[in-house]
């Protein structure tokens, strides 16, 4: 079975909803609705207070190309325009709408029925991407369309389907691939049509067996995809490390996955692609596992954008007593949320409850070299080095030894046995190394 | 519940792994060398190293409380390790005295003057252990024969080690297939039943801790297999073009240190590399200069010179070798 050869860890897998069916979430009484839920440019707001929302109604408009458009995920009256904090722990715009009943808009069609048959031309898929807002589902929330869009000079080949769902305790795309199985190769082969391939590999862990299963089974009757189970390895759903497991391509340092005439979409996004082309649904609700160790009832719920975490925490049975952290997304890369008020965007997954006795930090040691952050890097970098030289302000030496390449999966901090802040630092270091490089361009 | 959530950057999440684990591992490990030692050896072993994971213990407190004024952090397990792999580099009849002296070289010197644990350039046990060889030649190299548990401690008879009798023989101009019937054989050397420092002699239960340790993963087998090679690989060479000149490969394995160096003393986390295509340059450096000491050199046995000498390369390594990056083919394109 297949894997990325360098470095990765096994954290415990702690999958506690991997047989906990999709269901819907009621709809919350107001949601909040950030303008900016993806990587590049925020959206422009486009309704005022007051106004009379439908469900799939654009609320804001995309400014460029990179960047989507944004939709109210419920119907009824927009009440302010106004900042929260989000995710991210900072401020920015949204929209906050009062909810009322549940109108769609009319040309969205709310039917179960499948449908395979793909209408629009390549170009008209990609522009439907961008309309539909779109983003990769699997936290990154880079606008999809640009990834479809292939520049001239480059080409694609095979389009990698990311099934991995590597981070532990998240099953919303396993749950999708057991349960929407046809949507989601729909979704694919919409894809593929667009970057114009005709293979696509989807890579799925060996530990969703089932869903390994299940779409081999549904794949038959469809042209040109692919199933790949791998071997359980923490970070596989890094892009380049599934790229690299899949196709044995590895991209260079500082370059993207076209670069080895690839494209890496996940199976969130490619269902969200499906109800975009094929039932004119936008963005406006997306599948996230509720979890967590001391939660009554752990699930994956269909949530409304805008949703408060709060009202995800209520239905799996309230937010336990010894709660000492609620991550968005999974524990290696997730982000701690500062209340339960925040939203879930298009990004969110998952969010995790952490008992407090899990929930803080070892004290921090010194190092005793034992090079297990070398031996882990999936990206072949020295974390003790490149902390130490964070630390000391050496950007320079910094940029030399490849700062740049580290790609925040957390498998030193993890593993280093002092307990050391490794990738505090190294962002440290990699955010100044970028800033660096940037102003040496303006100049 | 407390109205406070934690707020930290990713990951949330860490392995159980702790330094103290590690080191406690390491000294789970030696274990099996120890009750062999103790079993060839008598109670001189264990006089021995109690002494010296204590002086360890008690010095590095002394130096963390009074000297440094730190929190003191003796229970991590690093001068015990320390001070069980310096008592395992010397004979089991070592008065005390000489013991306390080389434990404060370990501690005070090899290890506290450079900041202590994570800093030391130079494995704390073989500095200690060369210092006292050099200042203490004669007890440091006049060893016990194996005469079981009831062996007396300062009055046990002692003997030469295969490698001395072999390397004064071929000096002498005697040819091998003499000299071998004047050493354990293979098997017995396996075993342990031969004269050596208190935790080198027993093959079996090296392995057995070697085994442990890369189950345990506390440390991975490049630096071990790269430095039994390549003495393997050297001595062979130097057995096939005249066998009754040159040990065998098995014999040079098998006696003295080179698997309680290749397995303990070269793989010290603070004193190795810390890339695998580092770490393998060091273990064939360690094996090579350990034959070439062992062969053509004034001491019979060389792997403690070998490691400290390669312990001196390491920062070199870590600065100018580095570990194969993620996409490194195309590097200017």
């Amino acid at each position: 079975m297949k894997t990325f050869p360098l470095g990765g860890v096994h954290p415990p897998e702690n999958k506690l909803t991997a047989g906990s069916k999709i269901q819907k979430l009621d709809i919350p009484a107001t949601v909040a609705i950030p303008v900016s839920q993806h990587i590049g440019a925020p959206a422009t707001v486009s309704v005022n207070k007051g106004d009379s929302v439908k469900a799939g109604q654009v609320i804001a408009t995309n400014k460029g190309f990179v960047s989507v458009n944004i939709h109210s995920s419920v119907s009824g009256k927009v009440n302010k325009v106004d900042t929260l904090i989000d995710t991210s722990g900072y401020k920015q715009t949204a929209v906050f709408i009062d909810t009322a009943g549940d109108e769609w808009l009319e040309t969205i069609d709310r039917t179960d029925e499948l449908k395979t048959e793909i209408k629009l031309s390549s170009e008209e898929i990609i522009k439907k991407c961008q309309e539909s807002g779109i983003v990769g589902l699997g936290g990154a929330t880079f606008p999809s369309h640009v990834k479809l869009t292939v520049p001239a000079g480059k080409k694609c080949d095979v389009l990698i389907i990311n099934g991995v769902e590597c981070e532990p305790y998240l099953t919303s795309d396993h749950r999708l691939m057991l349960e929407y199985g046809r949507e989601v190769l729909a979704g694919i082969s919409i894809l593929m049509k667009a970057l114009k391939v005709n293979r696509a590999l989807i890579g799925i862990e060996n530990n969703k067996s089932d869903a390994i299963e299940n779409l081999e089974t549904l794949a038959a009757s469809f042209q040109g995809i692919e199933i790949w189970p791998l071997k359980v390895k923490y970070p596989q759903g890094a892009e380049k490390q599934l790229i690299k497991a899949l196709t044995r391509r590895e991209v260079p340092s500082g370059r993207l996955p076209l670069d080895v005439n690839a494209i890496v979409h996940n199976i969130g996004t490619a269902f969200a692609v499906y109800e975009a082309v094929q039932k004119n649904k936008p963005l406006f609700e997306r599948v996230v596992t509720i979890t967590g160790k001391s939660l009554a009832r752990p699930g994956n719920y269909v949530v409304r954008i805008g949703t408060p975490v709060g009202k995800l925490i209520e239905a799996a049975g309230g937010l336990p007593e010894n709660t000492g952290k609620i991550i968005s997304g999974g524990p290696m890369m997730g982000k701690a949320l500062i209340n339960a008020e925040v939203p879930v965007v298009k990004g969110t997954s998952g969010i995790i409850l952490v008992p407090e006795d899990e929930a803080g930090r070892m004290e921090s040691q010194v190092c005793i070299r034992c090079a297990k952050c070398i031996a882990v890097c999936p990206m072949g970098l020295e974390p003790y080095l490149l902390m130490s030289i964070s630390q000391k302000n050496m950007f320079e030496r910094a940029e030399k030894e490849r700062i740049t390449d580290c790609m925040e999966c957390g498998s030193c901090s993890y593993t280093c046995p002092a307990g050391r802040p490794l990738l505090d630092f190294i962002r440290l270091g990699k955010s100044t190394v970028i800033r660096m490089a940037r102003e040496r361009v303006v100049k | 519940m407390s109205n406070i959530l934690k707020i930290s950057l990713s990951p949330h999440s860490h392995s159980p792994e702790t330094t103290r684990k590690l080191m406690f591992g390491v000294i789970i490990a030696l274990l099996p060398a120890l009750f062999a030692s103790v079993f060839y050896f008598g109670y001189g072993a264990i006089i021995v190293t109690t002494v010296s994971v204590a002086s360890c213990l008690l010095f590095e407190y002394l130096i963390q409380r009074f000297v440094f004024r730190k929190p003191v952090s003796i229970t991590d397990g690093s001068a015990l390790v320390t001070g069980l792999l310096l008592a395992f580099n010397v004979p089991s009849n070592l008065p005390v005295f000489i013991v306390i002296i080389g434990s404060f070289v370990s501690i005070a010197i090899a290890k506290m003057t450079f900041g202590g644990l994570g800093n030391n350039p130079f494995n704390p046990a073989l500095v200690g252990r060369v210092f006292m060889l050099i200042s203490f030649p004669v007890q440091l190299t006049s060893w016990p024969v194996p005469g079981g548990f009831g062996t007396g401690y300062t009055d046990a008879i002692t003997g030469a080690t295969p490698l001395a009798i072999i390397k004064e023989g071929i000096k002498n101009g005697e040819p091998l297939s003499q000299l071998v019937t004047q050493i354990p054989t293979p098997a017995q050397m396996f075993l342990g039943n031969m004269g050596g420092s208190l935790g080198e002699v027993a093959a079996v239960a090296l392995l057995i801790g070697f085994i442990y340790l890369l189950v345990r993963k506390i440390i991975t087998w490049h630096i071990p297999v790269s430095v039994i090679g390549s003495v393997a690989v050297f001595t062979a060479i130097l057995w096939l073009i005249n066998p009754e000149k040159y040990a065998s490969p098995i014999f040079h394995i098998l006696a003295g240190g080179v698997l309680l160096g290749a397995i303990f003393m070269a793989t010290d986390y603070v004193t190795s590399p810390m890339n695998h295509r580092s770490q393998i340059i060091y273990g064939c450096g360690i094996g090579i200069l350990t034959v070439i000491i062992r062969v053509w050199g004034a001491y019979p046995e060389g792997v403690s010179f070998a490691i400290l000498i390669m312990n001196a390369f390491v920062p070199l390594m870590n600065s100018y070798i580095k570990p194969r990056r993620f996409g490194e083919e195309v590097k200017n394109g």
